[in-house]
């Protein structure tokens, strides 16, 4: 399958996957429908029983696969409809940050909002919101800067000469496919 | 159903774009989206389609799936949450394992919620792209079933209550009622008669409420509250905390000897019931029709419990009083000032939810001078003043004020405000719905009572319902005024001699077109109805939802209006949102109803999307383990492995995407189905 630049015909924009828990923020968004709310077009939403579902991988995955950002959404702390599905989520969040941070990838690009299904407009809301941020910040562009590496480490091993073991290499072509081998290796939360 | 053997070289998915009349097709194109899905991998059959969940869209599912051998289905339509069992429907119908079906929502995320063509197209594809891709991973799954306890808990004793439990106990189910106050009855225990019929509310309750005390299948526990609430649809686990009445209820046989050989000769003490207006004793019955016809003690004011508080705060037995009322009691025994505070724990199936409303705080509009004019009232205080068994026996009479010669004084106006903490952004937006109706069913008794001028202040007069409009016609004719415009204020600022000990009633005749100012001897405040103070306590016991306002949400608020998000629990009456009696028994009787349901089908299916561990994978960590709120992963010591009992997984999937060796796997939500979901929703789709 494709994954390239979120560039169409026109002007960029920036690509959001959002992972929706069923019972709140999903259940919000279809309100925000059912309330005929507008929001911008940018949010392509994955639905998951519970936000505790998101694992870290699923955001790391997205960004590498071309999306600018990345939205989860779960129900307020104390409301999960799992009991605490939510703050186990909260508390990967947090190390996911972290790890954002020293990838170099902005901290507004990767967002956990608590929206019950009552706040339809909050939905509206924070998509906006977000895509905005993500126009400012412009493309996050992972599977073009991954392409790039690649060249550069190419032209390096033939400036080297042999090829040799292609350590690093191979970690920014893992990290530009998971295989489902690799994602089982990285940490986690 | 079929499990078919498929691996991923013989996919074969037919898709399916639903137009929903205009709903979606006047945003999304509908036939290019067709087009686009055509040409992606493993798609054997793509179409776009007027209404797919209609008989013949359902059947062309199952057609295709037959002529084209076709082992997955993908409809891109509504949200999942509405026709996604429809669609699962048609494809079992047409041979397959229903879970070999994936839905699309381009309706309520896409075309009700963009503005631009092309964007929402774009989208669709996305979207619809991303379907296709999981489904192909998709397996055949059972769904379990879980077998249904007959029993019923239904909280809250008011009419809603009283009416779902009724139903339930006359269809020959177990009923558990359970209720905060004394005596069940609710606020329409209060009310003196109901609106537009004028029917007295004791004299259509309280039968009721004798009813619901008398009947076998009715265990009746008043003066109680929800502790706690475990377990799921068919199998809930409730702990009830009965309060302490200091007397047993057993033995009383509600004689109310007592209450009239207490030591406290008169009644000194507010009375709840009455709205304050009345005083009672420190043991009491809260009403003479009171259900059940147990008495009881407030130890905050008892003698015995007065200053003799145990080490821990709780009352204890003193010999500071007489205790005269144990005299009176004699043999029958039944005050026992020992009493403490019970946990009780029963096994349910459905749980039905009336927890009512509260009145509107009219001190919250200070304008209005309720607590600082004395003559200001709340419309539940007029209820109980002009109730023949009210604190004054029917008699209107001035809280301040009195005649020349001493003799309480009577009013001869009124001013009735409508929508006091209702339609208004600074307190509630919402319209209370009932207040209308009542406020007219006040004026009209009011008038009966007193012959008082009466005029009515409101924004809308809303009398949607029965009799409601014929209602209003009456009173015109039995000439009460109705001033159209919004109150600014109620003062005792007075201008002219007329206006001299009177409240006047600032407004702005808005038919009229000037500001008026009319006085009267008496004030009465339309308050609108709230949700329960502690209806988000509530709300987290029972693991619902609620809305922006505070009442709790109903799953559909037009197919689902009893229903919640959690299975087995159902809502009826005020606390879902303001209402009449009428629609509350209507909808108490639905909640019942659908009670029933799970009840004589005796069986429940859930949704398979439970999870499990890959044995080979799993390398004993443990870190799975204390994730699971419902402690449904167990540890295997001599295997060294985790293993999960899938009668307990609710199928929220934290420790799946929690285990570090993900060896756990989460049915309809496997890695690779989301994996490939995120692949699907970022694939470049041409314009």
């Amino acid at each position: 399958m494709t994954k390239s630049s979120a560039t169409s015909a026109g002007a960029w924009t920036p690509r959001i996957v959002a992972f929706f828990c069923n019972w709140c923020t999903y259940t919000a968004a279809d309100l925000a429908g059912v309330s005929r709310l507008k929001y911008a077009s940018n949010v392509r939403v994955i639905r998951l029983m519970c936000s505790g579902r998101v694992d870290p991988q699923f955001v790391l995955d997205a960004l590498t696969r071309g999306a600018d950002g990345v939205l989860i959404g779960g129900c307020h702390p104390g409301d999960c409809h799992y009991v605490e599905g939510n703050y186990k989520m909260l508390r990967r969040f947090q190390l996911l940050k972290r790890l954002l941070r020293d990838m170099g990838v902005e901290e507004d690009r990767v967002r956990l909002e608590w929206i019950s299904a009552a706040e339809g407009d909050k939905v509206k809301a924070v998509i906006n919101e977000m895509t905005e941020q993500l126009l400012r910040l412009g493309p996050l562009g992972l599977p073009q800067q991954f392409e790039e590496w690649d060249k550069e480490i190419t032209r390096l091993e033939q400036e080297v000469g042999s090829p040799g073991n292609g350590a690093t290499c191979a970690c920014a072509a893992k990290l530009q496919a998971p295989t489902q081998a690799s994602r089982k290796e990285v940490a986690h939360v | 159903m079929t499990d078919m053997q498929t691996t991923k070289e013989n996919i074969r998915i037919g898709f399916y774009v639903c137009h929903c009349g205009h709903n979606i097709a006047a945003m999304v194109d509908c036939p290019d989206v067709a087009k686009y899905v055509k040409g992606l991998p493993n798609v054997v059959l793509s179409r776009d389609y007027k209404y797919m969940c209609s008989d013949p869209g359902q059947e062309l599912i199952q057609k295709d799936i037959r002529e084209y051998k076709l082992n997955r289905v993908v409809v891109a339509s509504c949200s999942p949450l509405l026709h996604e069992h429809t669609f699962r429907g048609a494809t079992e119908a047409g041979g397959l394992n229903p879970y070999f079906f994936h839905m699309v929502n381009i309706r309520e995320h896409n075309s009700w919620v963009h503005t631009d063509r092309a964007e929402a197209t774009a989208k669709a594809k996305a979207l619809a792209h991303a379907a296709i891709d999981r489904v192909a991973f998709h397996k055949a799954l059972e769904t379990k079933t879980v077998k249904i306890n007959p029993d019923v808990l239904v909280v809250g004793g008011g009419i809603a209550g009283i009416h779902a439990a009724m139903t339930l106990a006359n269809a020959g189910k177990k009923v558990y009622l359970v209720e905060r106050e004394p005596s069940i009855g609710g606020h329409m225990a209060k009310f003196d008669k109901t609106f537009p019929t004028l029917d007295c509310a004791a004299c259509i309750l309280t039968p009721k409420m004798s009813e619901v005390g008398a009947h076998p299948n009715i265990t009746l526990w008043s003066y109680s509250e929800i502790a706690r609430v475990d377990g799921y649809v068919g199998n809930y686990k409730v702990q009830v905390k009965r309060k302490p009445r200091y007397i047993s209820e057993e033995r009383c046989i509600g004689c109310q000897d007592c209450i009239t050989h207490c030591v406290f000769k008169e009644p000194k003490f507010e009375d709840v019931f009455n709205e304050g207006l009345g005083k009672r004793k420190p043991v009491y019955i809260p009403f003479p029709q009171a259900t059940p016809q147990i008495v009881l003690i407030d130890p905050n004011v008892c003698l015995n419990f007065k200053r003799a508080k145990g080490p821990d705060g709780t009352p204890i037995v003193s010999d500071k009083c007489k205790k005269t009322c144990v005299e009176a009691c004699g043999d029958k025994n039944a005050i026992d000032f020992t009493q403490k505070e019970e946990i009780k724990e029963i096994d349910v199936g459905t749980i039905i939810v009336a927890t009512g409303f509260q009145s509107f705080d009219a001190k919250r509009v200070p304008a209005y001078g309720y607590g600082t004019h004395k003559n200001v009232y709340t419309a539940l205080e007029i209820e109980r003043l002009v109730n023949a068994s009210g604190p004054t026996g029917g008699e209107v009479i001035l809280r301040e004020g009195k005649n020349a010669d001493g003799s309480p004084k009577h009013p001869k106006s009124i001013g009735i405000i409508h929508c006091v903490g209702s339609r208004d952004k600074k307190t509630h937006i919402w319209c209370s719905r009932v207040c209308c109706m009542y406020s007219m069913k006040l004026a009209h008794l009011l008038k009966e009572h007193t012959g008082a001028e009466i005029y009515n202040f409101y924004i809308d007069i809303r009398a949607p319902g029965k009799g409601y409009e014929e209602f209003y016609n009456k009173l015109l004719d039995e000439g009460v005024h109705f001033i159209r415009g919004r109150v600014g204020e109620v003062t005792d600022w007075t201008m002219t001699p007329e206006e001299e000990g009177k409240l006047v009633i600032r407004v702005e005749d808005t038919l009229a077109g000037y500001v008026r100012r009319i006085p009267v001897d008496m004030v009465v405040l339309a308050t609108g109805l709230e949700p329960q103070a502690d209806a988000q306590d509530v709300r987290r016991l029972f693991n619902m939802s609620c809305g922006t306002e505070g009442f709790f949400l109903e799953r559909h608020p037009k197919l689902a209006p009893v229903n919640t998000f959690t299975d087995g629990i159902f809502i009826a009456g005020a606390c879902q949102g303001p209402r009449d009696i009428p629609d509350t028994v209507a909808q108490a009787g639905a909640a019942a109803a659908e009670a029933l349901v799970l009840i004589d089908k005796g069986f429940i299916e859930q949704e398979p999307n439970t999870a499990y561990i890959l044995d080979e994978d799993c390398s004993g960590c443990k870190s799975c383990i204390p994730l699971c709120p419902y402690s449904a992963i167990l540890y295997d010591e001599n295997r060294k492995k985790a293993f999960i009992n899938e009668a307990l997984c609710k199928g929220c999937g934290t420790c799946v995407g929690a285990c570090p060796s993900g060896s756990i796997v989460q049915n309809l939500f496997e890695d690779d189905e989301i994996f490939s979901e995120i692949q699907g929703v970022l694939a470049t789709v041409p314009a």
